[in-house]
């Protein structure tokens, strides 16, 4: 009954070589909601707040890395949120002042709920998800690692260190619905990302699948009609038509917080109104 | 590093306590109230969505009730009970007793550390940042009204311009 609050990655590493099974926690907004309501009964946990590398990121016009401890709060405003303005908004809408304040995309991506609002942005910019144990280094693409509802494709000795995004150039946003503006968990959401360097549009849908979803074949029949110069067109037609395939291409179930038909209505509306947005 | 089991130290309200024979899984809320004595902070909805028990940790308001209190170990924790040094009431308190801002009272800790924190980094918010900072405290009373006059009083005060 133990909780280890490493200062470096290697040092977590070690605690976690030598504690299999210990419980990771960064702002502890997920994994706190378990143990308050007994479904969880962590005996070891290792902290990584205290470890000053993962809550630091950096930017260039080539990467930007981003540490896997760094608050929401940080990606609202400043140098992320002018660098990559669809996180920014995601991270607007992430619980209230004080869950932005702890929680974290490390968190997002370990929980790995289909409604985390951070994942969809890292799926439309095909963000790498880095991970570190003692054997080094693993990058793994965003589409490999979120592989089922709160599963993913961290092994039990790796630490979610950072994520890698390649800047694109051009619009991107990122809108939800649930039930109400304000602390609310989402019930559809959709991130959209135009890049003019490769004439491409890319979607990703939250809430409305097992994992994030790509509309593979919708992005391909929007990438017919970009011109070369990579504009997209201000066309209510084609905007409608796009959000149509977007939405056809959702997975939604009904559950509690929403039905499937109504997700996939939401998704077509927001997609549309990001297209339309893009493009003004 | 820090390694805690069962037995540790908390820095709260600038003094250093010890917590003994505490289970892992302790939140931060449950040993101030349970533990600490700490009464101010107020336990509701346990997963963070009322902010009733918000308090800062090294600067920072978050939910007391999500953080694992042991994890706070070389934090420094400020409760709505550290908040004025001579425990006379603070400006904020004194304008949302005046304003009727206190009703059932349940959430008011919680909105008072949040009004500090806000008015700490924003001395002059926008109607619509006082909303926002406050959109994680619930208030079933009030409607609110009244506790954004109490903000408004504060603000004018500290800037000057009324009494």
């Amino acid at each position: 009954m133990t909780v280890h609050m490493p200062v470096s990655l290697d040092e977590a590493v070690d605690l976690l070589v030598a504690n299999p099974g210990a419980r990771l926690l960064t702002g502890g907004t997920d994994t706190m909601v378990e143990v308050n309501f007994n479904r969880l009964k962590p005996t070891t946990v290792i902290g990584l707040r205290k470890i000053a590398a993962l809550r630091e990121f950096s930017i260039s016009s080539e990467i930007i890395e981003i540490g896997a401890g760094v608050p929401y709060a940080r990606m609202e405003s400043g140098p992320l949120a002018e660098a990559l303005p669809a996180l920014a908004a995601a991270a607007r809408t992430v619980g209230s002042p004080q869950i932005r304040a702890a929680g974290t995309l490390g968190g997002n991506l370990g929980t790995c709920s289909p409604a985390g609002d951070g994942l969809p942005v890292l799926a439309a910019l095909d963000a790498s998800i880095n991970l570190r144990s003692p054997k080094g280094r693993r990058i793994v693409p965003f589409a490999d690692f979120m592989v089922g509802v709160k599963r993913n494709a961290r092994s039990a000795d790796e630490i979610i260190e950072s994520v890698t995004i390649v800047p694109t150039s051009g619009f991107q946003d990122y809108a939800k619905v649930g039930v109400r503006n304000a602390m609310v968990i989402s019930v559809a959401s959709v991130c959209f990302v135009h890049d003019r360097k490769s004439s491409s549009v890319r979607v990703a849908l939250g809430a409305v699948g097992p994992t994030i979803i790509r509309p593979r074949d919708a992005e391909a029949w929007l990438a017919e009609r970009v011109d070369a110069s990579g504009v997209l067109p201000a066309d209510d037609a084609i905007a409608t038509e796009f959000a149509s395939r977007v939405a056809a291409e959702a997975r939604p179930i009904d559950d509690h917080r929403s039905t499937a038909a109504y997700r996939r209505h939401a998704i077509e509306t927001l997609t549309r109104r990001l297209y339309l947005r893009s493009t003004k | 590093m820090s390694d805690t089991t069962g037995f540790y130290e908390l820095v709260v309200n600038g003094q250093r306590r010890e917590v003994r024979d505490s289970w892992v899984g302790e939140s931060l809320l449950y040993v101030l109230r349970e533990r600490l004595g700490l009464m101010g902070s107020k336990g509701a909805c346990e997963q963070g969505e009322c902010g009733s028990c918000t308090v800062l940790v090294d600067g920072d308001a978050v939910c007391s009730c999500l953080v694992l209190s042991a994890s706070a170990v070389g934090s420094e924790v400020v409760t709505v009970e550290g908040l004025s040094a001579d425990g006379s009431p603070t400006d904020v308190q004194r304008a949302f007793v005046d304003h009727g801002a206190v009703q059932c009272g349940f959430c008011t800790p919680g909105l008072i550390v949040a009004v500090h924190h806000l008015l700490d980094h924003n001395p002059d918010p926008s109607p619509i940042e006082v909303k926002e900072a406050l959109s994680g405290n619930i208030c079933r009373c009030t409607g609110y009204g009244r506790i954004f006059a109490a903000v408004e009083t504060v603000v004018a005060v500290r800037k000057g311009v009324a009494k």
